[in-house]
């Protein structure tokens, strides 16, 4: 157990864990808020948008993660220059957002457009008989009864975004996995240990956001 | 239910009896961990070599075929102990198990671009050094920079958890770092615009140099700023097999071969050759 007294080590877990945090919170924003466009896109009345939205969704849902993230930093950033900031680090954290972002906004769409589909037809006829616009019916009508639905669904693709941002290491960011790796590296007689730090401190943050979200999908649950 | 209560059991009794022939393999190669390297030449014509795979330039398996300096430089020791090239049998190893297959016996000689220190030496012993490689950049070939100092504010890249990175990070905290985890990324990277130096082990950086794709597009500027010294391993108690490798070394320095075996792998690479440094050739166990 002496690995996890270690100072330097113990440093280590920590900023590890907080690139994981960092990078969960800001691709959730992102790619909450780009969900929420692309389902608006594919449910509206205009085809080319339809067409837009779900070739996005087809594009980056069926694309390895590993693969968006790798050209990201090789395609975007090292051969077309797309730059957010002259520091390595923090460039490769954005790179890694960018990527995150684009795929999970994908399973985001796809879980909004779920909900958006079980609100009975009858209530967006209902809002266009008397007289409101598509974005006024999707906003104020539609969206706040399909959200409810999803809920749950939006918490396990919280869950596995978290997971997910173990991927942006491998572009550089020294986010929880490459320390454990590192460690283990350096650790040859505590593998179990450290590797138990880590997935532990992974199940200790993600199964209660799990019941988290079935207490909220429970409470504003659409009630008939 | 009884299909699956059958398909449990097929399963146990595979799976012991996978565990069993491992055992039973794992305990055949270390049951010649008696003799040293010589005898083991002498009497079965043939040996286990340790090697890396994944190093261009200097040790690199495609197909079945191992290429580069260290398979040329094991390939030498093989023939000083009189086992042809073809009865050498190539295990490849990686950084973390190389002391591991030298105690064991898995292997008889590792040439894995294997560090010499203290620790080490603790564990095994070493003949050599058959190179003395240093820390150095690798840049594009109209760069600039001719030395770490000259970076600051500019990203070198190097692995993650390496030496070479931790080094940079104490001896250059202006440089920035970008980390993967192969320097072959490192080196695609150096390719594009957001890294401006690969730093790692001089002849290593010149193994990736001398890659038929990258000839002639980067550079090794400047002298290396640590000293490595590459060894060859095998066992702590082989002191006759080890003082047998430094003499086999300093032999194939006077006729020629040395120069030849850097020559055939590193030739292209834009590294000078530098002549074996016989004096170095005294890390072998002292006594019996």
């Amino acid at each position: 157990m002496d690995v996890l007294l270690d100072e330097s080590n113990r440093q280590a877990y920590l900023s590890g864990f907080t690139w994981i945090l960092l990078l969960t919170l800001v691709s959730a924003v992102f790619s909450l808020v780009l969900g929420v466009i692309l389902a608006a896109m594919r449910v509206s009345p205009i085809p080319v948008l339809r067409w837009a939205g779900s070739m996005w969704v087809q594009l980056f849902r069926n694309t390895p993660l590993t693969l968006i993230i790798f050209f990201c930093y090789f395609g975007l950033f090292s051969t077309l220059g797309f730059k957010v900031s002259n520091n390595i680090t923090v460039n490769n954290f954005w790179l890694g957002v960018v990527g995150l972002s684009v795929y999970t906004a994908a399973f985001v769409c796809e879980a909004i457009r779920a909900g958006i589909n079980s609100v009975p037809a009858g209530q967006a006829e209902a809002a266009r008989a008397i007289g409101l616009t598509f974005s006024q019916s999707l906003t104020m009508i539609v969206l706040p009864q399909a959200i409810r639905t999803t809920i749950a669904p939006l918490g396990s693709t919280l869950i596995a975004l978290c997971k997910n941002t173990t991927i942006v290491g491998t572009i550089g960011v020294i986010e929880a996995s490459t320390v454990m790796k590192d460690l283990i590296n350096s650790n040859g007689d505590a593998v179990i240990e450290v590797f138990i730090m880590f997935a532990g401190t992974f199940a200790v943050v993600l199964i209660p956001t799990g019941y988290l979200f079935n207490w909220m999908s429970r409470r504003w649950a659409v009630k008939t | 239910m009884p299909t699956t209560r059958r398909f449990a059991v097929a399963t146990t009794v595979i799976a012991i009896c996978t565990m069993t022939v491992l055992t039973a393999c794992s305990g055949g190669s270390s049951s010649s961990s008696g003799q040293g390297i010589i005898e083991k030449a002498k009497t079965t014509g043939t040996l286990t070599i340790g090697v890396k795979s994944d190093q261009p330039g200097l040790s690199l398996k495609t197909g079945d075929n191992y290429e580069g300096f260290d398979i040329n430089i094991a390939k030498i020791l093989a023939k000083g102990l009189g086992v042809e090239a073809e009865n050498i049998q190539w295990k490849t190893t990686v950084s973390i198990n190389r002391e591991p297959f030298i105690e064991q016996g898995v292997v008889d000689l590792v040439v894995a671009t294997y560090t010499i220190n203290d620790k080490r030496k603790n564990v095994v012993s070493f003949g050599g050094p058959y190179y003395v490689a240093g820390q150095a950049l690798l840049v594009d070939k109209d760069s600039p920079i001719a030395a770490p100092g000259q970076m600051d504010g500019q990203v070198a890249c190097s692995v993650v958890g390496s030496s070479s990175a931790s080094n940079m990070e104490k001896s250059y905290p202006n440089v920035q770092l970008q980390l993967f985890d192969s320097y072959s990324k490192c080196v695609t990277a150096l390719s594009g615009s957001g890294v401006q130096a690969v730093t790692t082990d001089n002849i290593i950086l010149a193994g990736y140099a001398a890659q038929p794709h990258n000839v002639g597009k980067f550079k090794i500027p400047g002298e290396p700023f640590t000293t490595e010294p590459y060894g060859v391993g095998l066992k702590k108690s082989d002191v006759a097999g080890c003082n047998k490798v430094n003499e086999i070394l300093a032999a194939s320095a006077a006729d020629g071969s040395y120069k030849a075996a850097y020559e055939q792998a590193l030739g292209d690479s834009g590294l000078p050759f530098t002549p074996l440094d016989t004096s170095l050739l005294t890390n072998c166990p002292k006594g019996v």
